[in-house]
């Protein structure tokens, strides 16, 4: 059967292909206009005076404010402030928290002993961390990290243990039956069978460690995304508020994609 | 013949948390080079454990395992293990996955490598070599893990089920292949499964356990003549029914 052989589809397959093109665009077509409704919505309730736009904001004034930030040239200099943060935070997240995993994995024993406290520790909601955070390592970039770090390391911790002791037996039994050491068995088995649950980690760290950084950054900072929100808010500037929330969905969104990408490649061509 | 394994008085002793479980009880086994050797026995009766015992994966409670006069105290290179499922690494290639036991042992000499190269060409995979064993059918993935097996060039293959996770029709066509590399090969193998055809197919000698503790129940040779045909043909033999007639009433003595 040649599917790329126009002439030879069945009626039914043409009415099938027409059928599942037609909803697709529909979906596509609800999605725009959905959010252009939901902004034009926002817009003209502004303008019209159903909302008071000083308090609610309204998009044309967000973009302006953008526009300002832009011209302003800091526009760039908080979102490159809250990124280098958001990605030192989940590699260093994903990367200590790999590495012990590796550690616990390679002692049951110790790995049974700290369970109970990595499962308190995985309760605690960490942002209660970070006044003490701030106290210990002083108000900076330095604590922000620490904080996106604090957010992400047990989650990775727990995860990547789990399918590090997931790794198939009957493979660990072939590699000892070829004489490998431990250290092999990590090397040649269960580490590469574990870049997926690595680059999974990573994934969820991303949305952990805005977290940390946004939160941090509303405790201690002087730049950054997490700065222009409070700091609008004080200063009861709400276009610059919403323009920062609009700002962060944005940077957060391609980051997230970036992974995603990067997740597709690795596991094209390791996988 | 020379004897290649010499299994004396083995017992294996589980501790269990609620108890101590006897698994494998005085079993004494002898093994000639170039034999081909089944165990059957009811599921849950201890093969695989037998198998890692020989493999010196596990020790045993009492008893010896000697290969070629030297006693068995930890996995060595003189054997060869083939895991149940053909346990191939997804992420890496034909080539990199055969030459696994080799990298683990340090032994990637020229020889070692031009060996492999060897056995990849006879048996028709050299040109997959690239290829990742998502590509592969399942009768060529086996036919890989074999190769990563004889790799290492052990005198003593011990074979783990390693035909359960295929299809009926792969599998007639996989153990045929399976049989005639390692009779080409000319080595030595014992194989666990619970299944009587395959075990009458490729074998020279059957043992069949009983239940839990294991024991010995019964040893059959294959008579000379069934072992002049193939795994294949073994299956049209008026012998074929007699035997499975025979080890099947065994097996099934044990379950009640």
């Amino acid at each position: 059967m040649n599917h790329n052989n126009k002439p030879i589809l069945s009626s039914a397959r043409k009415i099938y292909l027409k059928k599942t093109h037609q909803t697709n665009f529909f979906i596509i077509l609800c999605k725009i206009i959905l959010i252009l409704g939901l902004i034009g919505l926002w817009e003209i309730a502004g303008t019209l005076g159903w909302i008071d736009s000083f308090i609610m904001s309204q998009p044309s004034r967000i973009i302006r404010c953008i526009l300002d930030l832009y011209e302003q040239k800091t526009l760039f200099e908080h979102i490159g402030v809250s990124c280098l943060e958001t990605i030192v935070g989940f590699l260093l997240g994903t990367f200590i928290g790999t590495f012990i995993a590796a550690l616990l994995w390679w002692s049951p024993f110790i790995s049974k002993v700290l369970e109970p406290y990595l499962v308190i520790l995985n309760a605690l909601p960490k942002v209660a961390l970070g006044p003490i955070i701030i106290v210990w390592v002083g108000a900076g970039q330095k604590a922000i990290i620490i904080m996106a770090l604090a957010i992400s390391l047990i989650v990775t911790i727990l995860e990547v243990l789990h399918g590090f002791d997931e790794t198939d037996s009957e493979k660990i039994k072939l590699m000892r039956a070829m004489g490998a050491t431990q250290w092999q068995i990590f090397r040649y088995l269960i580490f590469p069978a574990n870049i997926p649950t690595i680059i999974n980690s990573l994934k969820i760290n991303v949305g952990l460690s805005w977290v940390g950084v946004i939160m941090g950054e509303f405790l201690v900072s002087k730049a950054g995304i997490g700065y222009l929100i409070v700091y609008g808010s004080q200063v009861f500037q709400m276009d610059l508020v919403m323009a920062s929330v609009v700002i962060l969905t944005c940077a957060a969104a391609i980051m997230y994609q970036g992974i995603v990408l990067l997740q597709k490649f690795l596991i094209k061509h390791i996988h | 013949m020379k004897k290649i394994v010499n299994v004396l008085g083995i017992s294996l002793n589980y501790q269990a948390k609620n108890g101590e479980i006897e698994a494998i009880s005085n079993i004494n086994l002898d093994i000639n080079e170039g034999e081909f050797i089944s165990i059957v026995g009811p599921s849950g009766c201890g093969k695989s454990t037998l198998l890692s015992i020989i493999s010196g994966l596990l020790k045993p409670t009492t008893g010896t395992v000697d290969i070629n006069g030297k006693q068995i105290s930890g996995p060595s290179s003189i054997i060869g293990f083939m895991p149940q499922k053909d346990q191939l690494f997804s992420w890496r290639t034909v080539y990199d996955n055969v030459m696994l036991g080799l990298e683990i042992q340090h032994r990637k000499t020229e020889e070692n490598i031009n060996y492999v190269k060897k056995l990849l060409h006879t048996y028709g995979l050299y040109d997959f070599r690239e290829k990742y064993p998502s590509q592969l059918s399942g009768g060529m993935r086996q036919r890989v893990a074999l190769i990563r097996t004889l790799a290492t060039k052990p005198e003593l293959l011990l074979l783990d089920e390693p035909f359960s996770s295929l299809d009926y029709q792969t599998r007639l066509s996989v153990s045929n292949d399976i049989y005639h590399i390692i009779k080409q090969e000319k080595k030595t193998a014992i194989m666990v499964t619970h299944d009587i055809s395959e075990a009458i197919c490729v074998s020279d000698r059957i043992v069949v356990l009983s239940k839990r503790p294991a024991q010995i129940k019964a040893i059959h040779t294959i008579d000379s003549e069934l072992q002049k045909y193939s795994p294949l043909a073994r299956r049209e033999h008026a012998l074929f029914r007699t035997y499975f007639n025979q080890i099947w009433r065994e097996l099934d003595a044990n379950e009640s």
